[in-house]
């Protein structure tokens, strides 16, 4: 099976759902690019090449906007209102600073307060989460912030074989879908078949099957867990390593079946702790789960403290190998 | 200009309905029998159906938390809107929605709104649609003077030049940004310049002659329908009742709302022209008044009748489908 970057396999999706689906069309800043300038319109393909190609094969469906994130994720949540299946590109998560009325209150309630009588099938992609050195309003994760909503639905992929079948689904889903791309990954790759395919939304996978600990990670967080989880198993520890796939909604079932098995939780997360997944999923471990425990549950995330620019600083900020196998180790203490 | 005798027929009985719709919720809200927050469109019915008259069921509006009479010029039902409002399940949006979110996809209209210029995003978004799609439809925005100043409006109101799409940028100025006049929270002296500098025409009409609006709106309206990308309407007409129901109106001058009601009321005006022009007769108006009225009436009964909620409805419709969909 041919190895694809996250990139790749992203920007295949698009094409091949492009290809199937006149009503999928891609919106945002520099999706074709150098409009209006003396380059060669649709080089850019994104600043991560996510759209690279579409403008040329698309132009009527590969929409440059200006810098206006409001707007660009209100035409993709009308357009969608009105039968369209828009993919935005909001370059960086952070930005959905300056369009949350549009997510929150816009797109991700129309269905309900409406009374049922509307679907607004938008896709919203955001390059996300830290390792890049691009400091404090170019590097948060965001999705866990966004999974607090009612009537969005959140992905984070953490590898290119799920990202291409998620960004599948997603365009197909009739709800509004925030897909979260750690970029971070973009250049990992994995092997990924050039026929279409899609992973259903609310089932985790299993990246790992151990007996010991339940080790939960999201995103970026996942590749690292894994290479902890490998590295402890050459000292007799195994672990189960869910990825959720899907933030919202959350295959509880997965987590819950597993924890009753190791009776050990160990929750992963570059975003800081306050509010977030690993809370979340604690806190769903510590009411369903309670009597399985044999050991207090550990969450590995960022400090409360907004992203560094420094390497060192990241290093330090970001959870690394050594906190993932401190926390799985202080379970089994 | 010659308005098929239909179109006034109708748009005389959506002005009316809306003006009877919105006095019969007043005194509702007196009443305590609708709950929530509520803001009313009495006085400027002429804007809402003078626009709406240029528009068939497929072209898209999107409103605001002033909404009621947006909804009801665009054709929603209106028991479904009264039922709606007392909160039944019965209604237009199952009793999910309320005042500020009255909506129905299939009427074309994207819904009430109650954040002010959440629309007009929303509004380039059909109108993108439109174009994409190349079947001539419009997108029109209905949004207040407060919403000049919002973020969101200017970004629709550029990204719809540089799209080049049919979106329609209906302004209603009634003067007052909730308790603030716009004489103060629009800082410059021209708002019309203001927004021609985006790049596209705006047409301005007195807000309380259907007549002027409806000429107004038909130029801003074949103007993007014609693929010549996005206009305005600028629809001045002050509201007869405060920002919400129960507003005390301390930003008032004095005299203020009576001249509104006594010398720019839309239906007044409407009559008059009618009684110059010939072109409805008294006895054909006054039909439709009582129609209007009784209609009304009925709705309001239906709606104290309708079915209530159960808790169980608090969480449908949230999604399509959530959990695995395989």
């Amino acid at each position: 099976m041919p190895e694809k970057t996250m990139r790749d396999a992203i920007n295949e999706a698009l094409h091949q759902a492009m290809e199937q689906d006149d009503s999928v069309f891609v919106i945002g800043e520099d999706v074709a690019g150098c409009n209006g300038s003396a380059g060669d319109v649709g080089s850019v393909g994104g600043v991560f090449g996510v759209t690279s190609g579409i403008y040329n094969r698309w132009p009527d469906r590969c929409v440059d906007t200006p810098i206006s994130e409001s707007a660009i994720v209100g035409a993709a949540a009308g357009a969608a209102l009105v039968g369209m299946r828009p993919v935005a590109e909001i370059m960086f998560a952070d930005f959905i600073g300056v369009c949350m009325d549009q997510i929150v209150n816009q797109m991700g309630k129309f269905r309900y307060m409406f009374g049922g009588k509307s679907r607004c099938p938008a896709v919203i992609r955001f390059a996300s989460g830290g390792g890049f050195s691009a400091a404090g309003q170019h590097s948060q994760a965001m999705y866990q912030v966004m999974t607090s909503f009612p009537g969005l639905k959140v992905v984070v992929p953490s590898n290119a074989y799920d990202a291409k079948g998620l960004m599948l689904t997603a365009i197909q889903d009739d709800d509004p879908v925030l897909f979260f791309e750690p970029k971070i990954l973009y250049q990992e790759t994995a092997e990924v078949p050039d026929e279409m395919y899609t992973i259903p939304f609310g089932e985790a996978n299993f990246v790992r099957e151990g007996d010991d600990v339940t080790v939960v990670a999201f995103g970026q967080m996942v590749p690292k867990a894994a290479a902890v989880i490998d590295a402890l198993g050459e000292e007799g520890i195994s672990c189960d390593l869910i990825d959720p796939r899907t933030t919202s909604p959350l295959d509880e079932n997965a987590i819950l079946e597993s924890v009753q098995a190791t009776g050990r939780l160990v929750v992963v997360d570059e975003a800081p702790p306050r509010c977030g997944l690993t809370a979340d999923i604690a806190g769903l471990a510590a009411d369903k789960a309670f009597s399985s425990l044999k050991a207090p549950i550990k969450q590995v995330s960022a400090p409360h403290s907004p992203t560094p620019f420094s390497p060192e600083l990241e290093a330090a900020y970001l959870p690394d190998a050594e906190k993932i196998t401190a926390a799985i180790k202080a379970t089994l203490a | 200009m010659s308005i098929p005798k239909e179109t006034l027929l109708h748009s005389y009985r959506s002005m009316k309905t809306i003006r009877e719709f919105e006095e019969r919720v007043h005194a509702e809200i007196m009443n305590g029998q609708i709950p929530g927050f509520t803001h009313l469109y009495t006085g400027q019915e002429a804007n809402a159906v003078a626009v709406c008259a240029h528009l068939d069921e497929s072209d898209t509006i999107i409103s605001t938390h002033r909404g009621h009479g947006h909804c009801i010029a665009k054709g929603a039902d209106v028991s479904g809107m009264m039922k709606e409002l007392f909160g039944s399940s019965e209604g237009l949006c199952k009793g999910k929605g309320g005042s500020m979110h009255v909506a129905d996809i299939d009427k074309g209209i994207l819904g009430a709104n109650g954040i002010v210029a959440g629309g007009p995003p929303i509004s380039v978004g059909s109108a993108l649609a439109a174009k994409i799609r190349k079947n001539g439809k419009v997108a029109v925005s209905f949004s207040g003077d407060g919403s000049v100043n919002q973020g969101t409006c200017f970004e629709a109101m550029n990204m719809a030049v540089v799209l080049q799409v049919p979106a329609v940028f209906v302004i209603e100025n009634n003067y007052y940004s909730e308790h603030t006049h716009i004489d103060y929270a629009v800082g410059c002296d021209d708002l019309k310049a203001r927004t021609e500098a985006f790049g596209f025409p705006v047409f301005v009409a007195d807000g309380a002659d259907f007549f002027a609006v409806y000429e107004a709106a038909g130029k801003a309206i074949a103007h993007a329908r014609a693929g010549n990308g996005p206009a305005g309407v600028f629809a001045e007409q002050g509201r007869y009742h405060g920002h919400f129901v129960g507003d005390p109106q301390a930003y008032r001058g004095e005299g203020e709302l009576d001249d509104l009601r006594e010398n720019h009321d839309p239906l007044k005006v409407f009559r008059q022209h009618m009684a110059t022009s010939g072109d409805l007769s008294e006895a054909e108006l006054d039909a439709i008044d009582a129609e209007v009225m009784a209609e009304i009436e009925q709705s309001v009964v239906d709606a104290k009748a309708a079915a209530r909620p159960t808790p169980d409805q608090v969480t449908a419709d949230v999604y399509i489908q959530y959990g695995a969909t395989a």
